[in-house]
Order: C-alpha cells, then sequence, then structure tokens
C-alpha cells in the first residue's frame, strides 16, 4: 500500500500516465470518433476555425493598395525606405562588382571598373594582419584566392556586397534597440516576443509582402536578411550592455557623465568585445540568407548554387556552395579576430601620417596602382578567364559511381529506418486528437515551468488547430522530433569526443563550420539522387543541418568543466567510464539542454528546405503559399511554425534553469 | 579606308533604324523579369536584344514566377516572357483581372505535360507508351514504401494537374509520391537512369530533360475539357480526370501602362514568338553543352534575322 503511495506521488509518474494516455487516444481515436460518431475528435471543427489567414491577406492588400497616412500612402513610405537602402548598395554594388555607369538599363555608359581582384584580397588581407597575425592574414586571402581560381570571383562579389549593405544596418538597428531595450524594461518585454517571431518565424512565410511593399530586386532580399539577422544583434546588445560591470557604470557617474556621454564613452567601449560577437553572428545570418535572398532577385552566390542544381549540374552547385562556405570562414575568422583585438599602441606624435597608417596608404597605393595597370593589362583587372580551375565532371561522376554501386545498400538502411522508427513515431503522432494535444501540452509545460507557462503552451496550440493546422503541425512534429532525435545521437557523443581530445576538435569543428555554412540546397538533390524523394531524404538533411549544435554545445560543456572536480574525481577513484557518465555528464547537462534547444531551432528553420523534397508538414504549407503568394496562409503557417518553437524553448528553458539550481545547490 | 567609311555607314544605319523606330519614346529601361530557369532567361534574353535593336532601353530584374505579378500590377516590373497555362493560369487569370496587367499574347510554344517514362522500360514492359500496358506492370514500378502499387512521382504539389484524380478515376495501381521542387524530380530522373532502374514521372516540354534522356510519354485517352468537368463523359462513368492532361499555350504578359508608354516596344512583344523545337535546341546548347546564355542568343538572333527583322519593321 505504502509502495504504491509513493508511486502515485513520484514525478516520473505524471509522465509516463501521459504518455500511455496519449499513446491509447493517439491509437484509438478514430475509432473512438467512428464509434461515437463524433468527427470533432479528430478535426478541429471547422466552422470554429479562425479565418485568421483571410484577414491577413486582406490587410496586406489594403496596406500595398489604399492605406493613407495623411501625407502619403504606407507603400510611399516602404518604398522611401527601400530607396534609403537602394543608393548605398548599389554604390557597392558597382565599386565590388559592376563597375560604375551612368544611365539606366542598357543604355548606360560604363564610367570605370570595380576594384580589381588583386585590390580586393590586398585589402582583406590587410584586414587580417591588423586584425591580428600574418595567419589570418594567409587564411583570408587564400579563402578570397579561392574563389578568383574557381571562376566564382564576380558572383562572391555580388553577395559581398550585399553583406557590406546588410551587415552595418543590422548591426546598427540590432544595438539601437538593444539600448533602448537595456534603458526600458518595459520596452524590453515588449519586443521579446517579437524578437522571437523574427527568429522563428520561416523567412519564406513574410517573402511575398516583403516584395510587395519593397519592390523587387536586391533591396527587397536585403530587407528579408535583416528581419532574419537583426534579432541576435538585438538581444547580444542587451545582454553586453547589462554585464558591464556596475563598478564602471559608478565611475562614469561620479566623473559626471551625461547619458549620452555613459552610453558611448562608457558602455558601449566596456561592452565592445561581446558587441562584437553580435556582429559576427549578424554576418554568419546574412550568409545563411543568400540562397533564399537570391530567389527573389539578390543573384550572386545563391543564384549560382540555385541555377546549376536546377540543370543537376551536382559540381557547379557544390563549387558555387564552397564558395559561400569558404567567405563565410574567412568573414566569421575576421570579425571574430577583431573582437579580440587588444587596442593598439597609440603611436609617438612626431611619427608622420604615413608612418601612423601604413595599411590605409599601401591599401590606397594598390587600389590605384591595379586600376592604372588594369587599363593596360586586363588580368590585373579581372582574374584571366584562362586560369580557372573546375572540378567538372567529378562530382557527378563520383555520385553515378556511388549510386550505381550503393544504391541497394542505401535502399536496405532506409527501409529499416522507415520500419523501425519513422512510420511507427509517424503514427503515433498523427493519431493525437487536437483537444487532447492542448490539454498535455498545456499540463507539460505547467508541470516544468508553472501555470504561466502552461498557459501559453496551450493558448499556442489552441492557435494551431483552431487554423486547421492541427495535422500538418503533428507530421512537422514527427519529422523535427525524430531528426532531432537522431542529430543528439550522433553529435552529444561526437561533442564529448571532441571536448576531450583538441586533434579531434579540430576536426570536427571544421566539419561543422562546413555544414552550418554550405547551403542545404547543395546536399540535398544528392541526398534525393540516393534516397528518393520522401520523409527519409529530408530528415537526412535535417540531421546534417541540425548536428552542429549538439556537437557545439556538448563539447564546450565538457570543457567548461571545473578541473578540480574532475581531479576530485579520479582521486576518489573513478574508472574513465565512470568519471564520464558520474561527474562530466551530470555537470555539462545545462549545456547539453542548450545543445538541444539549438538543435531544435535549426531543425524547425530546415522545414522550409525540406519541403522542396516533397514532405507535407507546416513547411510544404509555407511553401505553397509562397508559390501561390498567399500573404495570410504564409504567415499563418509560418507563425504555427514559430508557436512551436517558442513553446520548445521555453521548456528547454525552464529545465536548464532547474538543473542548474540543482548543480549548485548539490 | 573603305573599313573606315562602312563602320561610319553601319553605326549611322544603327543610329536611324534605332531612332526610327523608338523616337519620342520613353528611353526609361523597360523591364524584363527573369526566373530560375534556363529556358525562360533565354527567351527574356532574346526578346531583350531584340528591343535592344529596336532602341529600347532594356533591363533584367530576377523575379519570382508568381510573385511577379504584384509588380507587373504596379509597374515595378513591365514584361514576363513565360507564364505557363498549366502552372500560372490562376495567378494570371488574378492578374489579368484587376486590369493593371494584360496580356501580350502567346508565346508560341506549348506546354506539354505528361506522364514519362525512360525508353529501357519498353523491355520490361512491352506496350507501352499505352497507360493500359503501364497499369499492367504496376508492379515494376513499385517501392518498399508503396508496394504492392507501383510508386509515380509527380510535380510539386502547387503545379495541380490532378494526378491522385486520375489514378482513382483510371483504377490504376499507381501511388502517386509529390516531389516538392523539379530539381527533385530531376535528381530521381537522373539517379534512375544511370542505374536503369524503373521510373515514371512527370515530365514536361519544352525543357532539357526530353532532349538529355530517351523515352515517351504515356498515352493516356485524350483530353477534353469535358472529361475534366463532367463525370460521365470518358471511359469511368462516375468519374471526372479518367484523361490524359491538356497541353496549353505559354503566355506572355505584361503592364497594362506597356502600351501607352512604349508603343513600339509592345508591338515587338506581342509579334514575338519561339517554337517548342526551338526553345529546346537553345535549352540544351546551355544546359548540356554549357555555352553561356548571351552567346545562345546571340546564335539565335544570327540565325533567324529573315524572322525578327518583320517583327521590328511593323
Amino acid at each position: 500500500m505504502n509502495g504504491l503511495r509513493r508511486i502515485l506521488k513520484a514525478p516520473s509518474t505524471f509522465w509516463i500516465a501521459a504518455l500511455l494516455v496519449t499513446w491509447a487516444l493517439s491509437t484509438w481515436s478514430f475509432p473512438l470518433y467512428k464509434a461515437l460518431d463524433a468527427r470533432w475528435i479528430i478535426r478541429f471543427p471547422s466552422q470554429f476555425e479562425i479565418p485568421l489567414d483571410v484577414w491577413l491577406t486582406a490587410l496586406f492588400k489594403w496596406l500595398q493598395n489604399d492605406a493613407d497616412l495623411f501625407f502619403f500612402t504606407f507603400r510611399d513610405l516602404t518604398r522611401f525606405l527601400s530607396s534609403l537602402i537602394e543608393w548605398p548598395y548599389d554604390q557597392v554594388r558597382a565599386l565590388m562588382a559592376d563597375g560604375f555607369s551612368s544611365g539606366q538599363g542598357s543604355n548606360a555608359v560604363p564610367i570605370a571598373p570595380p576594384l580589381s581582384w588583386i585590390a580586393v584580397i590586398f585589402i582583406l588581407v590587410a584586414m587580417g594582419r591588423y586584425a591580428r597575425d600574418w595567419w589570418l592574414a594567409a587564411l583570408v586571402g587564400a579563402c578570397f584566392f579561392y574563389l578568383a581560381v574557381f571562376g566564382q570571383w564576380d558572383s562572391a562579389m555580388v553577395t559581398l556586397a550585399s553583406v557590406i549593405i546588410a551587415v552595418p544596418i543590422g548591426v546598427a538597428l540590432g544595438l539601437g534597440i538593444g539600448m533602448l531595450t537595456y534603458r526600458s524594461l518595459w520596452f524590453d518585454r515588449m519586443t521579446r516576443p517579437v524578437l522571437d517571431l523574427m527568429q522563428t518565424v520561416p523567412v519564406f512565410a513574410y517573402l511575398v509582402p516583403v516584395l510587395v511593399l519593397f519592390g523587387f530586386g536586391p533591396v527587397a532580399a536585403l530587407i528579408a536578411t535583416l528581419i532574419y539577422a537583426t534579432p541576435p544583434m538585438v538581444r547580444i546588445s542587451t545582454l553586453a550592455l547589462q554585464s558591464v560591470p556596475p563598478e564602471v557604470v559608478e565611475a562614469g557617474q561620479i566623473v559626471g557623465c551625461t547619458q549620452r556621454q555613459m552610453m558611448w564613452r562608457v558602455l558601449i567601449p566596456s561592452a565592445m568585445p561581446t558587441l562584437m560577437v553580435g556582429v559576427n553572428q549578424v554576418i554568419m545570418l546574412t550568409l545563411n540568407m543568400v540562397i533564399i535572398a537570391s530567389m527573389i532577385g539578390a543573384g550572386g552566390l545563391g543564384f549560382d548554387v540555385l541555377s546549376a542544381l536546377r540543370r543537376l549540374d551536382i559540381g557547379g552547385g557544390i563549387e558555387a556552395g564552397f564558395a559561400i562556405v569558404v567567405m563565410a570562414i574567412a568573414l566569421d575568422r575576421l570579425s571574430q579576430a577583431f573582437s579580440k583585438r587588444p587596442p593598439s599602441p597609440i603611436p609617438p606624435a612626431d611619427w608622420g601620417f604615413m608612418r601612423r597608417h601604413p595599411w590605409l596608404i599601401s591599401t590606397c597605393v594598390v587600389v590605384i596602382g591595379t586600376y592604372l595597370l588594369g587599363l593596360v593589362i586586363p588580368a590585373v583587372q579581372t582574374y584571366p578567364a584562362s586560369l580557372t580551375l573546375t572540378t567538372g565532371s567529378f562530382w557527378s561522376d563520383a555520385l553515378e559511381w556511388i549510386n550505381v554501386n550503393f544504391f541497394d545498400t542505401f535502399e536496405a538502411i532506409k527501409s529499416f529506418f522507415l520500419t523501425v522508427l519513422l512510420l511507427p513515431v509517424k503514427r503515433f503522432f498523427s493519431g493525437i486528437p487536437w483537444a487532447w494535444g492542448i490539454i498535455v501540452m498545456g499540463m507539460a509545460a505547467w508541470r516544468i515551468g508553472g501555470w504561466k507557462l502552461g498557459l501559453m503552451a496551450a493558448a499556442m496550440t489552441l492557435f494551431i488547430a483552431a487554423s486547421g493546422l492541427w495535422a500538418k503541425a503533428m507530421i512537422t512534429l514527427y519529422l523535427c522530433g525524430v531528426s532531432v532525435l537522431i542529430a543528439y545521437m550522433i553529435g552529444v557523443p561526437l561533442g564529448i569526443w571532441a571536448g576531450q581530445n583538441a586533434r579531434v576538435n579540430s576536426i570536427v569543428a571544421a566539419i561543422m563550420d562546413t555544414l552550418q555554412t554550405l547551403p542545404s540546397f547543395v546536399y540535398l538533390i544528392p541526398v534525393v539522387m540516393l534516397f528518393r524523394v520522401g520523409d527519409f531524404t529530408a530528415m537526412i538533411a535535417i540531421v546534417l543541418y541540425a548536428l552542429a549544435p549538439a556537437v557545439r554545445y556538448a563539447a564546450h560543456g565538457i570543457r567548461s568543466i571545473d578541473p578540480q572536480m574532475l581531479e576530485a574525481g579520479l582521486v576518489s577513484g573513478c574508472t574513465p567510464r565512470q568519471l564520464l557518465w558520474r561527474v562530466k555528464l551530470p555537470l555539462a547537462a545545462p549545456s547539453l539542454l542548450l545543445g538541444l534547444n539549438q538543435t531544435i531551432m535549426l531543425a524547425l528553420s530546415m522545414l522550409v528546405i525540406t519541403a522542396l523534397v516533397g514532405t507535407r508538414d507546416l513547411g510544404q504549407e509555407v511553401y505553397i503559399a509562397l508559390t501561390k503568394a498567399d500573404t495570410g496562409h504564409g504567415i499563418v503557417a509560418g507563425l504555427c511554425v514559430a508557436f512551436i518553437a517558442i513553446i520548445a524553448d521555453r521548456i528547454l528553458t525552464a529545465l536548464s534553469k532547474s538543473s542548474k539550481t540543482r548543480l549548485e545547490a548539490a | 579606308m573603305k573599313h573606315t567609311t562602312s563602320l561610319v555607314a553601319g553605326l549611322l544605319a544603327a543610329l536611324i533604324a534605332s531612332s526610327a523606330l523608338a523616337d519620342a519614346e520613353s528611353q526609361d529601361p523597360i523591364k524584363i523579369t527573369t526566373h530560375d530557369w534556363t529556358g525562360q532567361i533565354v527567351n527574356s534574353t532574346i526578346l531583350g536584344k531584340l528591343l535592344q535593336k529596336a532602341g529600347y532601353n532594356v533591363e533584367y530584374v530576377q523575379a519570382d514566377y508568381i510573385a511577379q505579378f504584384a509588380g507587373l500590377e504596379t509597374g515595378d516590373l513591365h514584361v514576363a516572357t513565360e507564364i505557363w497555362e498549366t502552372t500560372g493560369r490562376e495567378a494570371m487569370d488574378a492578374a489579368l483581372a484587376t486590369g493593371k496587367v494584360v496580356s501580350m499574347g502567346e508565346s508560341g510554344m506549348q506546354a506539354i505535360e505528361e506522364w514519362w517514362y525512360p525508353a529501357y522500360m519498353e523491355e520490361v514492359c512491352p506496350g507501352l507508351p499505352d497507360w493500359k500496358a503501364l497499369n499492367e506492370c504496376a508492379t515494376e514500378f513499385s517501392t518498399a514504401e508503396t508496394a504492392p502499387l507501383g510508386r509515380y512521382l509527380g510535380g510539386p504539389v502547387t503545379w495541380g494537374g490532378f494526378d491522385d484524380e486520375r489514378v482513382k478515376a483510371l483504377e490504376m495501381d499507381f501511388e502517386v509520391v509529390h516531389a516538392g521542387t523539379d530539381a527533385a524530380l530531376f535528381a530521381e530522373l537522373e539517379s534512375a537512369y544511370q542505374r536503369k532502374a524503373p521510373i515514371v514521372l512527370w515530365l514536361y516540354e519544352p525543357h532539357w530533360a526530353p532532349a538529355k534522356y530517351e523515352g515517351s510519354f504515356i498515352k493516356f485517352p485524350p483530353y477534353s475539357a469535358e472529361c475534366y468537368q463532367d463525370a460521365s463523359v470518358g471511359m469511368n462513368p462516375d468519374a471526372a480526370y479518367d484523361c490524359g492532361k491538356p497541353t496549353g499555350p505559354i503566355w506572355k504578359v505584361g503592364w497594362a501602362g506597356l502600351g501607352d508608354k512604349w508603343p513600339g516596344a509592345a508591338k515587338i512583344i506581342q509579334d514575338y514568338t519561339l517554337t517548342n523545337n526551338e526553345m529546346g535546341a537553345l535549352v540544351a546548347k546551355v544546359d548540356l553543352d554549357g555555352e553561356s546564355i548571351d552567346a545562345v542568343a546571340d546564335e539565335w538572333i544570327a540565325a533567324n534575322e529573315d524572322t525578327w527583322s518583320k517583327w521590328l519593321a511593323n
């Protein structure tokens, strides 16, 4: 009797009971509906569905055509904003890629060529040397030389031009909003959910309204990129300002700083290293967006990847894809070096201008020199096409060889995974009746994070059901759930291994960098060739993309364990195995949970890409809405994805908090 | 000396020719949209080059196939060269209904879409391309996921095409699997073709695939409008869609203000046509032989002066 009571009180009882009930309802929901003749069990009653998508479409139509803000229309306003971005963008693009000209369209008369390839490489090498040392300079130089040698130069410069424009705007906006959130708690509360939505609503969902309001072409792509890439900068700015030590702030107050001086002379300089991390994030996210941006007119490397794969030129797609990776690595290392750069010593006053600014002077010399030389020798201006390399048909041939020889093996592996894992999980999720889904979601969130979280989770789940997208959302949960599980099962051991062994770490880190910056479309098409269209292919693509955070956070968690703890374990006679399971893993738990959180976020962000290989989930809904230019439906489906992400994020954050407090208590 | 004279004469002739046509018309650039498939870009490039020959200023703007209609309505974009009856009709009709977009006539090309199989399947399945023969060897096309039914790889859901309905109406032993994009569609075809593995999938023309791979379209009972609308018509008296897919023209559309701003250009755009065979050859040159789009467009213009000089002369 006592034993039974203990079992009932144990926290695990709730979870087991919830799972059992869910499983039973999922299995028998269909017979139940037939027996009771109650169709509402499996389908949300359509008369209660909220036609939010219709309202949203109407709203955007109104904004686009009729909205009048007394002195000008709403569209005049958005067009004005886009012209603000367009002018600097055109100049930078002319400087990097197209050359300067006067006149429009095909009547344009060229005035001056763009920067020569030698000048661009020199500038980057100089930045590398300035930021850290010759090693970095050599790496950055080699990366950009690769672009020239593989014939990716022109497209790469178009992409670089959009990075050069997007990053300062993103950083300035992010810092500005970050400063406001730092000053006002109320503003912070207001912006937080908006930032969540900006990061989790798939970009495809708002491409159409952005196009309509901001016009066609690169500017719309830049604005979509900014919506996606700015939120991390806001968060990091807030965090950076908040973590400035109070002594520094006090010192500022003592010397009588005004509010403005306090911000620009005290807070921002001391928060600089952290702020630079944000800059780095904005650069990386901007590069992540190049494929999607190229779909709406940004051109550049993203367009090359897309059009190469549309004609099944696997090699061409891989070359352009790796050009993005190489550029991302160069810009990432460069911006990281800038964030860690110690302030340079002030040069003696008696040094001349020339001596104080060696890099500025030499850059000017190279830019002007190559421009003049380029007028005589074209190879100085443009890398000669005859010297470019290409992998040619190597990749297609390799893929064909694998396809012809190993397809049956792959087929067997795929069938195994489908029958053992994917199909049962799919059946489980798609059977869950919507009403019970809302209840169990709310209860689970309540148990973990309190009643507020429970209420929010239940409300968001209700939104999904009331939008008529319950079935699609369950397919989404299944596909993401399975992919996250597999990514985590591969990623965490890999991360633990990398965390304990420096050499493994350097290799694993390089692979993870590549996987995260290589546009997923590059490997999606080869995977389709080997595994056909279907859920399994989608799962592989999601796992490949979502692997990185699982590995990184696990490695980070293991590495940041206090060495005294490990010594204590060794002294008390732990075997290596016990040391891992009893000491290292529990101590790394908060980090592991954070990794899981990020893995889920990345998996969800891949949904829209996997829609390209024929999944039937929310990502597909967003994609269909995009191809039909159905603004409202796209946004509603995008919000459903965002809500799933937000629920997962909040629950895992709560879990991570409680595990941290448990660790501190112990 | 002789060279200089002919050069000057040529320049003068070009100047006169251009000013004759585009005289007093706006020198703002006419914005032609380009999408992400080669045929459309070649098509737009040729049109653009012809307009330039007539003295107009041209700019190419990359825009999404469906989303471009919003730009055409507002006048941000001016000409779209390929709206397929089969995939773009709905969006086109909606745009035409606003009155801000006008049809610029047919492009001269016919979109053909149908189930397609590679030639080597005829050995396994004699009687092809008849659809009944295909149905009899449905098991040859089955995979682990679809067994015992055959697997038919359909286009993206957004392409429509009524394949699910067709399979039901004709009582075929096939399951329709939708590819998400046409890149995925052709990746599967390439993979199966390399292994000489069974495959039947949605293909369309004009495209480079029918030039690269040997094979044919399945012959379904011929399409008629009644067959799609009226259940009683066709083989199955209780179901519509018991026939093949319609073929349809590919349309050109433009911004409604085009004719007022550049009347001469609008005329050229309306006259401009290409045939399926021409387009197939052009696309194959770019996608299979690796020539540049610009060069291919120039070649076509050099070889077809008789044809386009008439469009420009009006």
